[in-house]
């Protein structure tokens, strides 16, 4: 090899590992330039004076455009955790029980063709998704049972359900079937019935990948956006009633940061809002995918 | 099979078919509503009458401008962190698993952070710095098509690195061997061989990246993304209508409910068509290339 190739391609070599490391330096970035716009809610006396760490997490009204803007988070986090709790209270068993079927009960055929519906349902866009609810699933949800309010907790979870079946889904397939087939052989080489493989065995061995499985589409529903904004009614109510409208962190952020004043404290607490929801999903998605690392090296042990 | 056996595939199965039921209620439904209002004008002319009449053509444009700038970010870096984390990467080292993790991670954060991170990095930062650097007004430093473009790359980063890995890994082993066996250098074997073999694979990433970028309204909300547009964007630098957008502003803020209804569904229907059709596509290519390395 000639000396310039040699110098090309070492150029070239370092660049694909620039493009790699690319991925670790933006996870760093968006903290830093989230948090940044943030940081006048801890060191700005004029935007201090408006709100503090207390207001934000003690008091109960979120009120920011008015005479006397109030920050309280609450109503917020508690929208967001009865959304996500709705959401994957729906979609956890429906993605586990379709899992169940196509990786133990399901012909091949049928099996190649739930998987690629399955995908088709995840390629639908969350606008479409929150559209459909805002649309249609609320008139017959309302139709049944009597809401007063259209558009609510319950509406919006399902239809963030729907939006996370196919995350939790993969997941857990995939799961299932890493699990040897040995391990099926030896429960029915013991009299096992199916059932029995399936549940003192397989979803036993499974159950890390479930688990992350479960994890990935929690935080997914807790980050979504587009679904609660339409289909939530978005009235910060401090109240669990699934009932009721409801706001989350996300479609606040969404409704609220083209309005805003650039710098104000409303512009501040509404970054801050989005460092917050990016410190909880970065946990819940670390601690699925090292539970997925974990579970994978274990059983490249056993199989 | 019987009993509990019998219980268990039958309560799976109505899973399944649960899940199925409401993925075609929601297509029957937007087809029904939205087929009316699809016609030769409903493509090609502007909204007007408040956007109570006319078409969606600015959102069309706006949308392929949109991933198209979106692809030119996207698939440089994404393909080459695939082939480094695919050929280079020493498994099992600290910093390779950091990588995964990172990519993994990214994967995971919410659409509408990365929209704050647009404002915060690319115009509040990147962009100002432009204006400053260049003496220019405001050119860079306000939300534009360019840095809505660039927010929705980073979001599809982690497709991009995933499916080009594993479509260069899934290149037979033998193949690399003979390259090297006819002197070719690593870098040689890869664009020569390797590349060529995983372009379907790569493609697939490509277009997934595409269908969600043409889908997703969260991150371009605040980075480029307008209610309403005079003119047709010209350069990267001007805002733009999109179609995700548009249903967002059709549904949320319209003057008139019920004249705005059928524009809603027909760009609720456009929307929906252009992704699933992307979406069979990708699918359709993984399945062949699947099929061809017998995986």
């Amino acid at each position: 090899m000639k000396r310039g190739e040699r110098i090309t391609n070492s150029i070239l070599e370092g660049g694909l590992k620039l493009s790699a490391l690319l991925a670790i330096f933006l996870i760093f970035l968006i903290f830093i330039f989230i948090f940044k716009e943030a940081l006048p809610i801890f060191t700005n006396p004029g935007v201090r004076s408006e709100v503090d760490l207390r207001d934000l997490f003690a008091s109960s009204v979120w009120q920011p455009v008015s005479d006397h803007p109030r920050f309280s988070l609450l109503p917020l986090f508690l929208g967001t955790l009865k959304l996500s709790l709705i959401a994957i209270l729906f979609a956890t068993p429906l993605a586990l029980g379709a899992a169940i079927f196509t990786a133990e009960f399901a012909p091949r055929a049928l099996k190649e063709t739930i998987k690629p519906g399955i995908e088709i349902l995840a390629g639908i866009p969350s606008v479409v998704m929150g559209a459909f609810a805002l649309l249609t699933l609320a008139s017959v949800l309302q139709g049944i049972f009597g809401w007063t309010m259209r558009l609510n907790a319950v509406n919006a979870g399902i239809a963030l359900g729907l939006a996370i079946v196919p995350t939790i889904y993969s997941v857990a397939d995939d799961a299932l079937r890493a699990v040897p087939g040995s391990f099926r052989e030896a429960a029915y080489a013991l009299g096992s019935r199916r059932n029995q493989a399936i549940f003192r065995v397989i979803i036993p061995v499974a159950l890390p990948g479930i688990f992350a499985g479960f994890m990935l589409g929690l935080g997914r529903a807790i980050g979504e956006t587009m679904i609660v904004l339409l289909a939530s009614g978005n009235a910060a109510i401090l109240s669990l009633d699934p009932a009721l409208s409801t706001r989350s962190f996300s479609a606040t952020i969404a409704a609220e940061l083209g309005e805003v004043v650039f710098g104000s404290t409303h512009y501040a607490v509404l970054f801050f809002i989005g460092a917050l929801l990016f410190v909880i999903t970065f946990i819940i998605n670390l601690i699925a995918n090292l539970v997925v690392e974990r579970f994978k090296v274990r059983l490249a042990g056993v199989a | 099979m019987k009993g509990w056996d019998k219980f268990f595939a039958l309560a799976s199965g109505l899973c399944v078919l649960i899940i199925f039921a409401f993925l075609f209620w929601i297509i029957f439904i937007i087809a029904r509503n939205g087929a009316g209002t699809i016609s030769w004008e409903f493509f090609t002319a502007a909204p007007v009458e408040g956007m109570t009449e006319g078409g969606i053509f600015p959102a069309i444009y706006g949308t392929v401008f949109l991933v198209l700038v979106m692809t030119v970010f996207l698939m440089p870096f994404g393909v080459m962190a695939g082939i480094y984390l695919a050929e280079y990467a020493p498994q099992n080292s600290r910093l390779t698993q950091a990588i995964r993790l990172a990519v993994n991670n990214l994967a995971g954060v919410p659409s509408i952070v990365f929209g704050l991170f647009g404002v915060g990095f690319f115009i509040q930062y990147a962009g100002r710095g432009l204006d400053r650097t260049l003496g220019l007004e405001t050119v860079f430093s306000q939300p534009c098509l360019l840095w809505a473009a660039a927010t929705l790359a980073i979001l599809n980063l982690p497709v991009v690195i995933k499916t080009s890995e594993e479509a260069i890994k899934a290149v037979p082993l033998e193949h690399r061997e003979a390259a090297f066996a006819l002197g070719a250098t690593k870098l040689k074997m890869i664009v020569r061989v390797v590349l060529p073999q995983a372009f379907s694979g790569i493609l697939t990433g490509a277009i997934l990246s595409v269908s969600r970028g043409a889908g997703e309204v969260a991150p371009i909300l605040f980075t480029g993304a307008a209610y309403y547009l005079p003119y047709i964007p010209k350069l990267p630098t001007d805002q733009f209508m999109e179609l995700g957008y548009h249903i967002f502003v059709l549904s949320t803020q319209s003057p008139d409910v019920d004249k705005t209804q059928p524009l809603l569904y027909g760009t609720i229907l456009v929307l929906l068509l252009l992704t699933l059709a992307l979406n069979t596509f990708a699918i359709g290519l993984r399945v062949r290339m699947r099929r061809k390395y017998g995986r």
